[in-house]
């Protein structure tokens, strides 16, 4: 059984980790793009940002003023317990939430929509938001926690079968340039890219393939992983760099993911995580043992899986035979 | 291209903003303020008094509000400042400009140069744009102290007015100059003299949507 206390220890220190220290790959992916730019402002603004991640790790401090709206991804291995159960373990990351919020601090940005109430510590209805996912096998909780920015940068549109890949281009590159123009988006970005499911799972798979994968990871299938590759040097080839300036560097790493959707559409989400790619993961074991990595390891095979089972896993139907 | 770097106070003279050049990186001494939504709504639309004497003691308004908290004692922890976007404080910075004097707009994104026209230039004002937009850190760096803030219970600590004092704070960039002329339009236009080409081979959608623009050279911030 997991330990309530340690949840919540571990929760309270990837938040401050999320928001105070850029992750490797994305730093890594950064250095790179500033190699190869070459508009003048573009790289300017990229090499502050290089140096801002430096202060804020120097400093302890926030790495952006807007600090995100921070939510959780939960995953489980399979023969996993929780000291109080799943109530606890949502109150555990609701407190963890509120206390970094003061503790670091970050900008408590969760209001009501519409009475604009702010509680002060980014907690509210609905937020933070907690989704799960398990796989097979295994004593452990992973803990992700992402902040990413909330006002521009993503769209959704229905295509459908006959708007082809030239169809996905276009709405690909009408969402960067017209995000991208005086920088809103804050580029250079991870782009996740949702295509198929259904409109919510099409967003959540966009989101998801933004926040979720490391610069550099690839989609299993390789013709998504050649789109991949060839939608980010499409992104790059806009002429647009940082802050909208002139120069050759959106697109960070462009990542795709998919989902099985009705016969007659083809939905696509775009979603861009900024220049603070805000995320950070922990795995906690049985025996109260904390891992920290970068990699939230999201998409495994089991999550990508098409098949009705699962290897070694017996189902309620081969049960009853 | 040569970054040409320039010390501002917070009140700048004339002379001081008359040589700023689109592009130029700017870095801040004095006192600043910050101001969104709420601000604007109680100052301007509810007509509270406003708590500071503007523009003798600034006349630069941060569009931000910063990652801080307020310790049980009443002293302030702030980490990070970063700017939001300015378009969407368009319909009440003419009346702000007017009431308060200010002279330096800070934020993300810039305004268009209709609005540098209209209302920066008769007022003697440019816009600064934070670096990147994600420089918080640094710009944290560069707070000597924070003076006070204003109307928080009111507000809440993201929309509330904190003053600032600052001490060479900064990246900034100049994104308008005194003829009103606008950096991201510049930049805009130098970028879209490529997109054709870039769009080559790509495909309308076949389901339409209703929606205010096709032209890809238009902005979506009005």
């Amino acid at each position: 059984m997991i330990p309530i206390a340690v949840i919540q220890e571990t929760a309270e220190a990837l938040m401050d980790k999320a928001a105070i220290e850029i992750p490797e790959d994305y730093h890594n992916g950064l250095k790179a793009v500033a190699k190869v730019e070459t508009g003048s402002l573009s790289g300017y603004v990229i090499k502050a940002m290089l140096d801002n991640y430096d202060a804020a790790k120097e400093d302890r401090c926030a790495m952006c003023g807007d600090t995100g709206t921070p939510r959780w991804y939960v995953k489980m291995g399979n023969e996993t317990t929780i000291e109080g159960g799943p109530v606890a373990l949502e109150a555990a990351l609701r407190s963890a939430t509120a206390n970094s919020t003061k503790r670091v601090p970050l900008r408590p940005n969760r209001v009501h929509p519409l009475w604009r109430t702010d509680h002060n510590n980014n907690v509210g209805i609905g937020a933070p938001e907690i989704e799960y996912a398990y796989e097979p096998g295994g004593e452990w909780i992973d803990l992700i926690t992402v902040h990413k920015g909330g006002l521009f940068g993503t769209d959704y549109r229905m295509l459908f079968p006959s708007d082809g890949i030239e169809g996905i281009k276009r709405f690909y590159l009408d969402t960067l340039v017209a995000f991208g123009k005086r920088g809103l988006a804050c580029q250079p970005a991870i782009i996740g890219i949702g295509l198929g499911g259904c409109k919510d799972t099409c967003m959540v798979l966009g989101k998801r393939a933004a926040c979720l994968r490391v610069v550099g990871s690839k989609n299993p299938d390789p013709k998504i992983a050649e789109l991949e590759a060839e939608f980010k040097q499409l992104g790059n080839s806009i002429g647009m760099g940082a802050m909208g300036f002139v120069g050759n560097s959106m697109v960070v790493d462009c990542h795709i993911e998919v989902g099985y959707c009705h016969t007659g559409g083809m939905q696509m989400s775009m979603h861009a995580f900024c220049l603070s790619s805000r995320r950070a993961v922990a795995r906690i074991f049985a025996d109260s043992r904390v891992e920290y990595r970068t990699d939230p390891d999201w998409f495994t095979d089991y999550q990508r899986r098409e098949t009705v089972g699962w290897e070694g896993v017996e189902t309620a139907d081969e049960a009853t035979v | 291209m040569d970054i040409n770097e320039v010390e501002l106070s917070t009140t700048p003279d004339a002379e001081a903003i008359a040589a700023l050049q689109l592009g130029d990186i700017v870095y801040l001494n004095g006192l600043l303020y910050t101001a969104r939504e709420g601000v604007y709504t109680r100052a301007l639309d509810e007509k509270a008094n406003l708590p500071m004497d503007l523009p003798s003691e600034s006349a630069t308004n941060f569009h931000c509000s910063p990652a801080a908290t307020i310790r049980e004692d009443g002293s302030f922890d702030m980490g990070a400042v970063t700017a939001t976007a300015s378009f969407r404080f368009a319909k009440w910075l003419p009346e702000w400009m007017e009431k308060t004097g200010a002279k330096l707009i800070i934020g993300k994104g810039g305004m268009n140069s209709a609005a540098y026209k209209e209302y920066f230039v008769p007022n003697g004002a440019v816009y600064l744009s934070t670096v990147g937009y994600g420089t918080g850190a640094l710009l944290g760096r560069g707070i000597e102290k924070v003076e006070a803030v204003h109307w928080e219970p009111e507000l809440g600590i993201a929309q509330a007015m904190w003053v600032i004092r600052c001490k060479r704070m900064g990246p900034f960039i100049v994104a308008s100059d005194l003829d009103g002329n606008c950096l991201f339009e510049r930049e805009n236009a130098k970028i879209a003299k490529n997109l054709e080409r870039v769009y080559e081979g790509t495909r309308p959608a076949v389901l339409k949507r209703f929606g205010e623009t096709d032209d890809r050279e238009d902005e979506l911030i009005g």
